[in-house]
C-alpha cells in the first residue's frame, strides 16, 4: 500500500535506527534520511491517496498539493543541513529526537485529516521537548518542563476544538474555515499557541536559547513554521490574524531589541518573522497566501543559518551573550560572512531570499488598501534591520575586541552553513525558482528598481539610526520579563501567600481527622479488633474464639436455612 | 603572540572614518537614486521624495526609544529566575 506510505515514516525509521547504529553507519544514517524522504516527498502526487477506516473515520495519511509538498520539502531540507551541521558534536539521542521531531512536522505537511494532523503534531510536542532537554543544563531541564506544559496544554485545546468540529460537520477533512464559533476558535488557539503568537508566545524565546547549540538549529525551523501551514490549510483570510501578527512583528522587535542572550535574540526575531506570515494568512489573497508561503521557505534557511553562525560561536567560545563578545570576525571570518548573509536575508536586502518573498507579502498588503498594515510592516522591516540585521552581527562579531581568538567553523558546519548562504543568495537572485512551487500561480515582479531604491533607502537608514542611537542600546547583563512572568513567579507567589490564610484551616482539619481517627480506633478495638496482649480476656466482640462443635451446629443451621429460602 | 594585542582592523580610528565616509555616500546616493528611478507610492506619501529613508530612520528611532522605555519596566537581572530553576 504505497498509497499510505507518508514520507515522514522515513524520518521516524532514521530516528529509531540512529541509536543503535554506530560510526560511519550512523553518519550515512543521518544523512541519506532526510535526503530518502525528499525523494519521497516529491513522489507523492496531487490529492488525497488513499483512506483507511479506523472507527468510523476515513482517516487520509497522505495527502499531496504544491502547499504541502513546498512545506515538506524545506522541513526535510532542513533535517539534511542540520543533520550535517549536528552529527559530530550532537549526542545520539539529540539527533534521534531531532528527526523524530522533523517527521512530526513533514507528517502533518501531508496530513490529510486532522486527526492525522493531531498526532503527528503531538509527535512534535513530545520530540521538540526531548531536544530542549538535550541542552543537559539544569536551565534547559526547567525550560524543557515549561515548554512541554504549554505545547501539551496547545494541543488538548486543539483536540477540543477538533472534537467539537468533528462532531458539529462529522467530517475530518482538513479544509479552510473561519473562527466563527466556540470550536474552529479552539483549532485556531491550539495552533497559534504553537505559532508564538500572544499571550502564549513567551515559550519560545524562554527555551529556544536553553537547548544545545545544535539543538536550536532544529528548533528555529519546524514548529511555528507547522503552524503557518496549518492556519495557511485551515484559516485562509481569517481578518483576526491580521492584528495577531502585526503584534507579534512588533513585539519581536521590542524584545528583541532589549535582549543580551544572543540565541534569545535570534528567538524573538523568530516570532517577528512568523508574525509576517501570520498577518498574510490573515490578508488572504492569493498573493498573500504565496507571500506567506514563499516566506516561510526562505525564513528557514536564513533563520537555522543564524541559529549555525550562533551555535558555532557558542560552541567555539562557550559565550552566548552580546556582553562578552565581539571582534570575532578577525578569526572566523566564513562563521562572520555566513552570519552577514543571513542577517541580509531576514532584514529583506536586495538581492537575498528575504527581499523576494517577504515583498509580497507587503505587496498584498497594498493592494488590499490596507494603509496600516502596509506601513507597520515597513516599519518592521526596518525594525528588522534593527534588531536582527544589523544588532545580531555587530554585537557577536565586530563591536569592539574582546579578546577571544576562537577557531573558525569545523568542516560540517562550515559546510552546512555554506549550503544555506548559497540558497538565501540563491532565491534572493532567480526567485522564480522558488515562485514555480508556490500554491496559486505567481505573477509578481520581485525586482523593479523602484522598490530596490525604497528599500536601499528604508534599510541603509536604519542602520544609520542603529549606528547614531549605539549609546541607547549598550548591553545590559539583563533579562526581560514576558508573559512567563504570571507562571513563573505570580503564580507562584499567588499559592504562597494563599498558602498563609489556608495554613490554620489546614492544622485545624488535621486535627479534626486525627480526633476521628482516633474515636474509630477505639470503636474497632471495643468490637472487632484482638487484644493487645496474647493472655488478654478483652477480646472484641467478634474476635473471640469459638469451640469446634458451636461452629459446626451454626453452619449446619445456617446451611438448612439457605435449603429452605431456595425452597419457597 | 604580539598581534594578539595589536588594535583590530575595524577598531582602528582611521578605518572607522574611512567607513562613515563611505556609509555617507551611500546613503546619499540611495536618496538621490530617486530622482533616478521612480519609486511607485500605494499610498500618496510613500512616493514623497526620500519617503523611505525619513521612515526607516524615524522608525527606528522611535522603536529603539519605546524599547528603552519598555526596558526600564521590564529589565531583571539575569539571574532573577536562576535560584527557582536549579534548585
Amino acid at each position: 500500500m504505497p498509497e499510505l506510505f507518508s514520507p515522514a515514516l522515513i524520518m521516524i525509521a532514521a530516528a529509531i535506527a540512529i541509536g543503535p547504529a554506530r560510526g560511519h553507519l550512523r553518519t550515512g544514517l543521518v544523512l541519506m534520511a532526510p535526503l530518502l524522504t525528499l525523494w519521497a516527498i516529491w513522489q507523492v502526487p496531487d490529492g488525497v491517496q488513499d483512506t483507511v477506516r479506523f472507527l468510523s473515520y476515513q482517516i487520509e495519511p497522505v495527502e499531496g498539493g504544491p502547499l504541502r509538498r513546498l512545506f515538506a520539502t524545506v522541513f526535510a531540507l532542513m533535517a539534511f543541513v542540520g543533520g550535517l551541521y549536528a552529527f559530530r558534536l550532537a549526542r545520539w539521542y539529540e539527533l534521534a529526537a531531532a528527526y523524530a521531531y522533523a517527521a512530526g512536522a513533514i507528517g502533518v505537511s501531508f496530513a490529510g485529516d486532522l486527526i492525522t494532523l493531531f498526532l503527528y503534531w503531538e509527535l512534535m510536542a513530545l520530540f521538540s521537548t526531548v531536544v530542549v532537554w538535550c541542552g543537559g543544563t539544569p536551565g534547559a531541564r526547567a525550560a524543557g518542563i515549561r515548554y512541554a506544559i504549554m505545547h501539551l496544554l496547545g494541543g488538548v485545546v486543539l483536540k477540543v476544538g477538533i472534537e467539537g468540529v468533528v462532531v458539529s460537520t462529522g467530517s475530518i477533512q482538513i479544509r479552510p474555515m473561519l473562527a466563527h464559533d466556540f470550536n474552529s476558535w479552539m483549532i485556531l488557539c491550539g495552533i497559534l499557541i504553537n505559532a508564538a503568537a500572544p499571550p502564549l508566545s513567551a515559550w519560545l524565546a524562554d527555551a529556544y536559547p536553553e537547548s544545545s547549540p545544535t539543538g536550536s538549529v532544529f528548533l528555529s525551523a519546524f514548529t511555528t513554521k507547522t503552524a503557518v501551514l496549518a492556519l495557511l490549510l485551515l484559516f485562509p483570510g481569517e481578518p483576526v490574524l491580521i492584528g495577531v501578527g502585526l503584534f507579534m512583528v512588533m513585539y519581536g522587535i521590542m524584545y528583541a531589541l532589549l535582549e543580551n542572550d544572543i540565541r534569545r535574540i535570534l528567538a524573538y526575531s523568530i516570532v517577528n518573522q512568523v508574525g509576517f506570515m501570520v498577518c498574510a494568512v490573515g490578508v488572504g489573497t492569493e498573493l498573500a497566501l504565496n507571500g506567506a508561503a514563499a516566506h516561510a521557505f526562505a525564513h528557514i534557511i536564513y533563520k537555522a543559518l543564524l541559529f549555525m553562525s550562533a551555535g558555532v560561536v557558542i560552541y567555539r567560545t562557550g559565550k552566548n551573550r552580546c556582553s562578552e563578545l565581539g571582534g570575532l570576525y578577525q578569526t572566523m571570518p566564513l562563521t562572520t560572512v555566513c552570519c552577514i548573509i543571513g542577517a541580509l536575508s531576514i532584514s529583506s536586502f536586495p538581492l537575498t531570499s528575504g527581499f523576494t518573498t517577504k515583498s509580497m507579502i507587503s505587496q498584498a498588503a497594498a493592494n488590499q488598501e490596507l494603509v496600516w498594515v502596509y506601513m507597520l510592516l515597513t516599519a518592521a522591516s526596518a525594525g528588522v534591520f534593527l534588531h536582527a540585521g544589523i544588532k545580531f552581527p555587530w554585537f557577536v562579531f565586530f563591536q569592539r575586541d574582546s579578546g577571544l581568538r576562537p577557531k573558525d567553523a569545523p568542516w560540517n558546519m562550515a559546510l552546512a552553513m555554506l549550503i544555506f548562504s548559497v540558497l538565501c543568495i540563491a532565491i534572493g537572485v532567480y526567485p522564480q525558482w522558488l515562485y514555480q512551487f508556490l500554491p496559486y500561480p505567481v505573477d509578481y515582479q520581485a525586482y523593479t528598481a523602484g522598490k530596490v531604491v525604497f528599500y536601499l533607502q528604508l534599510l541603509l537608514f536604519s542602520g544609520l539610526a542603529f549606528f547614531l542611537l549605539l549609546p541607547l542600546m549598550k548591553r545590559t547583563e539583563t533579562i526581560s520579563l514576558d508573559v512567563d512572568w504570571l507562571w513563573r513567579r505570580a503564580a507562584p507567589a499567588l499559592i504562597g501567600w494563599l498558602a498563609v490564610f489556608v495554613r490554620p484551616m489546614q492544622v485545624a482539619f488535621s486535627r479534626f481527622m486525627e480526633a476521628c481517627r482516633r474515636s474509630f480506633a477505639s470503636f474497632a478495638v471495643r468490637y472487632l479488633g484482638q487484644p493487645h496482649t496474647a493472655d488478654s480476656d478483652e477480646h472484641g466482640l467478634f474476635a473471640r474464639s469459638w469451640r469446634i462443635g458451636t461452629t459446626a451446629l451454626w453452619i449446619a443451621i445456617l446451611l438448612s436455612a439457605y435449603v429452605l429460602v431456595y425452597y419457597i | 603572540m604580539s598581534d594578539e594585542h595589536r588594535v583590530q582592523f575595524l577598531s582602528r580610528p582611521r578605518v572607522v572614518r574611512r567607513l562613515w565616509w563611505l556609509f555617507a555616500v551611500l546613503l546619499a546616493l540611495t536618496v538621490l537614486a530617486q530622482a533616478v528611478f521612480y519609486v511607485k507610492g500605494y499610498f500618496t506619501v510613500d512616493g514623497w521624495f526620500g519617503f523611505g529613508a525619513v521612515y526607516g530612520f524615524l522608525c527606528c528611532l522611535l522603536m529603539v526609544l519605546l524599547a528603552r522605555v519598555l526596558g526600564a519596566v521590564l529589565k531583571r537581572p539575569r539571574d532573577y529566575y536562576r535560584e527557582r530553576d536549579d534548585a
